[in-house]
């Protein structure tokens, strides 16, 4: 009797709830420009990008492994670019920001080029000279503005509340793309592909698994997705300078918010979002002081809470709103006939129960626990 | 003295029954004070454990030989001993003092050191290089750089070579005079004979007698049974993380000794 | 000539960026960490040395020491009391550690002090000369800049191979479980490698600090600065990383005088040539175990 096929499950208890609300939640946010002000609209693009951001670096450490602390180069790229193909090129300037997220993933292809011969803290370091590299060119380039920036003028033909509510359903959109894409990605067998390779990169190559190609279209994907969120944000603060555009506290904010979140789910950087901005909201008279907070609260966590609030709430209540895991469901009938004691198969089926353990950063198989004392 | 079932005698079930008897052996009675007690260890990495409730003694000046099959939990064994894991204070005593959970460096300050499996001599340092900081516990006693290479006259010549550019056997030696740098009174050596060609092997046990005479401890652990026992004063076989055997050399057949290893 | 001057400028230049990457190479070296708070730590070291010159009213050059062991007792009580428990196989932790220390110091260095520059004032030394020809003089500051360099880097390089203490960084480097069986207890050495490495770095922060005006927001430069030294002199050779600074300085020192905006990226330039072309760096020395 030859087995029957598996039932691959793929909806959480968590999810089938979960997932319903979140469209009643996006359905309200798309909402918002009918009825918020406008005040409210900026603070929704502020966060919205946040939360893109926060993926697209969560995309690139946390399921490829690949450590950036240099992607605000692409979001630099990425504002001028809108800046660029607005003024320049004449280009709509709604239609400019797919189009500066390419720019971006087309400068990512040489920047990959020279980074992926580092590893591990080298690579982020790496990372963080090219982005330099990006920014010092910028400025001694006439004109893209030079130190001074550049002006994003031809938006202002635009009604302003139409400008304001457009600008607010891209950011939406930028984020909603980050969380979607992300999803699709870890379902598919690319999303496979990528766990294996954050486990054990040696054995995922062994296994066939082209790692170069694979980290390659992460990396181009963490670009666009940056450099598309770049457009965004600049759009809406209509001014492009250097030193902000690649300033590395584009860095500070996807890292701190991923990290506190809980590195490499989908539902922790947006758990981190929200905790990031809350707290820059509710510090906002306090000058720089939030970022001390918040950069400690990341530091600590880096090291005794790797998986982030969301990885500790997971432990706790096992949820996973987006469930990108392939769970043999041992409930259904074909499953039960499948499970039963068959004298050609070899193995048993896996004795999985309820939902599956928390997804966590890569962190190797650690030494014999006891043979280094800490501290 | 190894006590046997009459009617078990010659079977497997004879030897895996077989347990120590309390009022023989060359060495001093359980009621007086071994150098080395081990109580119930039952170690591991992470979830696996690799020994189940262990328990061994060894007397001050004697050679143990733990041997077993791959896996059988001999390294693990010798790791909860010099301290890379650690366990509850009393599962390890060594000289009466309760360790179990002091970490390796400190061991090594008592007088444990651990010829590891795999050598580990530092590759970037000279040999002479490796010696010294095999010296670097300052312990006092009979060895010292010289001593050693009179040990392994191989070493003589190698002496400002990096270690990376050694033979195995050279390593080997190296390893092991590291160890012997340390002056410890419990030496622990681990898989001496791993790779490496039965003559140099030989030439490498060549050297215990000489070490036994400083009156240095030794535990040594080893696949290769032949020289092990060739320089033990008792045996200890493993098996899946459990002691199936123990005994003297001479009161315990080759076949009684296979039929521990693999467990017939 | 005044390609002459470049060069020497670059040179002296270098001998400070060597101190940098030579901190750096030794925290890699030692423990497998890149400090990304590296050159904010300098950082903390000139801020620090601001704060004794004020009140005390006296030469930087005289607070160097006492900042030296400020931060080098700094460094000793981070890495024991919270980078030795990041430390583990996967780079990860230490990584994003040193990165939100590094967010974290500048931040608080904003707060405290202000984004102005500000800047450790030595006196006349800092503009006398010794004259060589008519068109090549060299400032007697930068010339004690480097030879400074040099002997902290030749102590640290005699510290290695000849001392107790030294080997057992190497040994620790090689194989840190086969140095715990020597006896070395590899917490202690952490915060030793790590005091040190700010030691070596606070001095350099504070000669730099005489040199150029800071603030907060310099310190990434720094690091960057470090780390393209030790790339390009390559990883394992104190004397290559002397190297490797030097060929930075001298790059950068062309490279602003060919257009003031071009200095600091004619280093990132030659660090990415290098990187393509001898991604092991121009002296490395590692041994393969």
């Amino acid at each position: 009797m030859s087995p029957r096929p598996l039932r691959i499950e793929r909806q959480t208890r968590a999810s089938r709830i979960g997932l319903p609300a979140a469209i009643v939640i996006v359905a309200v946010a798309a909402s918002l420009p009918l009825w918020g002000s406008s005040n409210l609209m900026k603070t929704g693009v502020t966060f919205l990008t946040l939360v893109a951001l926060a993926q697209m670096w969560n995309l690139l450490a946390g399921y490829a492994g690949l450590l950036s602390v240099g992607q605000q180069a692409f979001v630099g790229i990425g504002a001028y670019g809108v800046w660029a193909l607005a003024e320049k090129a004449g280009v709509h300037p709604f239609v400019a920001v797919p189009l500066a997220g390419l720019v971006a993933a087309a400068f990512a292809l040489p920047t990959a080029g020279l980074t992926f011969r580092l590893r591990g803290g080298y690579f982020a370091v790496g990372t963080w000279v090219v982005a330099e590299v990006f920014r010092l060119l910028v400025i001694n380039i006439g004109w893209l503005g030079g130190g001074s920036g550049a002006s994003i003028t031809s938006v202002g033909r635009i009604a302003r509340d139409t400008r304001e509510a457009a600008v607010y359903w891209l950011a939406l959109g930028v984020a909603f793309g980050a969380v979607l894409l992300v999803y699709l990605i870890l379902r598919s067998r690319g999303g496979l592909a990528l766990a294996a390779i954050r486990d054990d990169e040696t054995a995922a190559a062994g296994l066939g698994v082209n790692t170069v190609r694979s980290k390659l279209g992460v990396y181009l994907l963490s670009a666009f997705g940056c450099g598309a969120t770049g457009a965004v944000i600049y759009l809406n603060l209509l001014r492009v300078q250097p030193e902000g555009a690649f300033s590395l506290n584009w860095s500070a904010l996807m890292i701190f918010t991923v990290v506190i979140g809980g590195v490499g789910t989908i539902e922790g950087p947006i758990l981190g979002a929200l905790i990031f901005f809350g707290l820059q909201q509710l510090l906002s008279d306090y000058g720089s002081w939030y970022l001390v907070l918040v950069g400690t609260i990341a530091a600590v966590s880096a090291v005794f809470a790797k998986q982030g609030l969301w990885g500790v709430l997971n432990r706790r209540w096992a949820l996973e709103l987006f469930p990108v895991r392939r769970r043999v469901d041992l409930d259904s009938d074909t499953n039960l006939a499948a499970a039963e004691p068959n004298p050609d198969s070899t193995s048993p089926p896996d004795r999985s129960t309820g939902a599956p353990p928390a997804e966590g950063p890569p962190v190797a198989t650690a030494p014999p626990h006891e043979s280094t004392q800490k501290g | 003295m190894i006590h046997v079932d009459p009617a078990e005698a010659g079977t497997a079930a004879g030897v895996l029954n077989a347990s120590p008897d309390p009022r023989g052996g060359v060495q001093t009675s359980p009621m007086a004070g071994s150098l080395l007690e081990v109580e119930g260890a039952s170690t591991g990495y992470g979830s696996f454990q690799a020994l189940f409730d262990v328990s061994l003694r060894v007397d001050e000046g004697e050679t143990l030989a733990v041997i077993g099959a791959n896996g059988a939990g001999k390294s693990t064994l010798l790791k909860t001993i010099c301290g890379l894991l650690r366990t509850d204070d009393n599962t390890v005593r060594f000289d009466g003092r309760p360790i179990g959970s002091l970490p390796a460096h400190k061991r090594v300050g008592l007088g444990i050191s651990l010829v590891p499996e795999g050598r580990l001599v530092f590759p970037s340092l000279t040999v002479y290089e490796n010696l010294l900081v095999g010296g670097h516990s300052r312990r006092t006693g009979p060895w010292s750089v010289d001593k050693v290479r009179d040990l392994f006259p191989l070493l003589n010549r190698l002496m400002n070579k990096q270690a990376a550019h050694l033979s195995g056997g050279e390593q080997q030696a190296l390893a092991i005079g590291r160890g012997l740098m340390a002056n410890p009174r419990l030496l622990l050596l681990d898989e001496v004979s791993l790779g490496l060609a039965p003559i140099v092997v030989a030439e490498l046990y060549r050297a215990i007698p000489r070490i036994v005479a400083e009156g240095t401890t030794l535990i040594i652990v080893e696949q290769d049974i032949g020289q092990a026992v060739a320089v033990a004063d008792r045996i200890v076989c493993l098996l899946e993380g459990r002691v199936v055997l123990r005994g003297r050399p001479d009161e315990v057949t080759r076949e009684q000794i296979s039929a521990a290893y693999f467990g017939v | 000539m005044a390609w002459v001057n470049d060069v020497i400028q670059g040179i002296l230049l270098g001998g400070l960026y060597a101190l940098f990457a030579a901190g750096l190479s030794l925290i890699f070296g030692v423990m497998r960490l890149v400090n990304l708070a590296h050159g904010d730590l300098s950082l903390l070291a000139a801020y620090a040395a601001l704060l004794i010159v004020g009140p005390l009213d006296i030469n930087p050059f005289l607070s160097v020491f006492l900042v030296m062991i400020l931060v080098a007792i700094f460094g000793y009580v981070l890495q024991r009391g919270f980078l030795n428990f990041a430390l583990e196989d996967d780079p990860m932790p230490t990584i994003l550690a040193t990165f939100g220390l590094s967010i974290v110091i500048q931040n608080l260095l904003l707060e405290v002090f202000s984004a102005n520059s500000m800047g450790l004032d030595a006196g006349a030394i800092e503009t006398q000369a010794l004259k060589i020809t008519d068109q090549i003089s060299i400032g007697w500051f930068p010339l004690i800049t480097l030879v400074t360099s040099v002997v902290v880097l030749f102590a640290l390089q005699l510290y290695l191979s000849r001392t107790r203490m030294g080997r057992a960084f190497r040994a620790t480097s090689d194989n840190q479980e086969a140095a715990q069986l020597m006896g070395i207890d590899n917490r202690h050495l952490y915060g030793l490698a790590m005091a040190i490495a700010l030691g070596i770095v606070a001095i350099a922060g504070v000669f730099l600090g005489i040199r150029t005006t800071f603030n907060p927001s310099v310190g990434p430069a720094r690091l960057i600065f470090a780390y393209e030294a030790v790339i390009i002199g390559g990883l394992g050779s104190v004397w290559g990383t002397l190297v490797g600074g030097m060929l930075l300085g001298v790059a950068q020192t062309i490279g602003a005088h060919l257009d003031p905006g071009w200095g600091v990226l004619a280093g990132h330039l030659l660090f990415l040539a290098v990187l393509v072309l001898r991604p092991r760096g121009l002296f490395a020395k590692q041994v393969q175990a």
